[in-house]
């Protein structure tokens, strides 16, 4: 059985930016996961969400669950990445001041996202960047 | 040491109270949010001059019970409300992260 839950997240909408990831992190507890894989797929989970809510027009992230394997799906409006080699680099950014201040912009996320899910996929253009990220239930 | 042992130490001025029976197993000192998502271990306690809303979340995900705003950073009202409602110490203190640091670390 494959159950999924839908998260909207807003450019810019600091107030809210991580309500996804913490009820994400709610059911994966409530449903038992071990500690070790929730902490990985939140670490994965934030820094996403973050993404979006600070380089993107805005998207969602879709959360699907079954048996052996676990799936997070991260989908924006635009405006893409027009280098993705360059923006896996670690320390590269052009989060804007407002971010920087709020002590986002080391460049870490994607690197970040990357070491922690078992499967990262990046694929951007203009219409919009999708991360799909995935993890083994052993 | 619990959360509720380190505030004998004046010091520290609790802001918002949540849990002050969760044990503190050490410290991690970090501003850049990236880097503590990361690297923070549950049940430290985080250092920081950071102040705004998203700290919370931050602590809350990975399982850190009391942040300790270091060098009397001014704090925002919505940090403290979402503080409230994730049950997360907000501890505020003129001190520098490294002088924090070498008191929970000395015990
Ligand atoms: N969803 C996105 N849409 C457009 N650009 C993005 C998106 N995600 C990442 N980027 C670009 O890739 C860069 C690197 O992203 P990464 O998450 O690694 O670092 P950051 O967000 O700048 O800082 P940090 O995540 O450490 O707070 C960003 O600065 C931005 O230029
Ligand atoms: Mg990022």
């Amino acid at each position: 059985m494959t159950v999924s839950f839908e998260f909207a997240v807003y450019h810019e909408d600091y107030h809210n930016a991580g309500v996804a990831s913490s009820e994400i992190k709610k059911y994966l507890t409530q449903i038992g996961l071990d500690p070790q894989l929730i902490r990985r797929i939140v670490i994965c989970s934030y820094e996403a969400e973050m993404n979006v809510v600070i380089h993107s027009y805005g998207g969602k992230m879709v959360l699907l669950i079954d048996d052996n394997e676990i799936r997070l799906e991260i989908a924006d409006k635009g405006p893409g990445i027009p280098n993705i080699e360059l923006a896996m680099q670690e320390g590269y950014s052009t989060a804007p001041l407002s971010a920087r201040e709020r002590g986002f912009g080391a460049g870490m996320g994607l690197p970040n996202m990357k070491k922690n899910a078992d499967v990262f996929e990046i694929a951007s253009s203009p219409q919009g960047t999708v991360v799909k990220l995935a993890w083994v239930i052993i | 040491m619990k959360v509720r042992d380190l505030l004998i130490d004046d010091s520290f001025r609790l802001t918002v109270e949540g849990n002050l029976d969760a044990e503190i197993t050490g410290c991690y000192c970090g501003d850049l949010l990236s880097w503590v998502m990361s690297h923070i271990k549950p049940h430290q306690v985080w250092c920081t001059v950071l102040s705004h809303v998203n700290i919370v979340a931050v602590a809350s995900l990975t399982q850190v019970s009391s942040i300790i705003i270091c060098e009397d950073a001014p704090l925002e009202e919505a940090t403290l409300n979402k503080a409230k409602q994730e049950s997360i110490n907000i501890i505020a203190t003129s001190l520098t992260s490294a002088e924090v640091a070498r008191r929970i670390l000395n015990g």
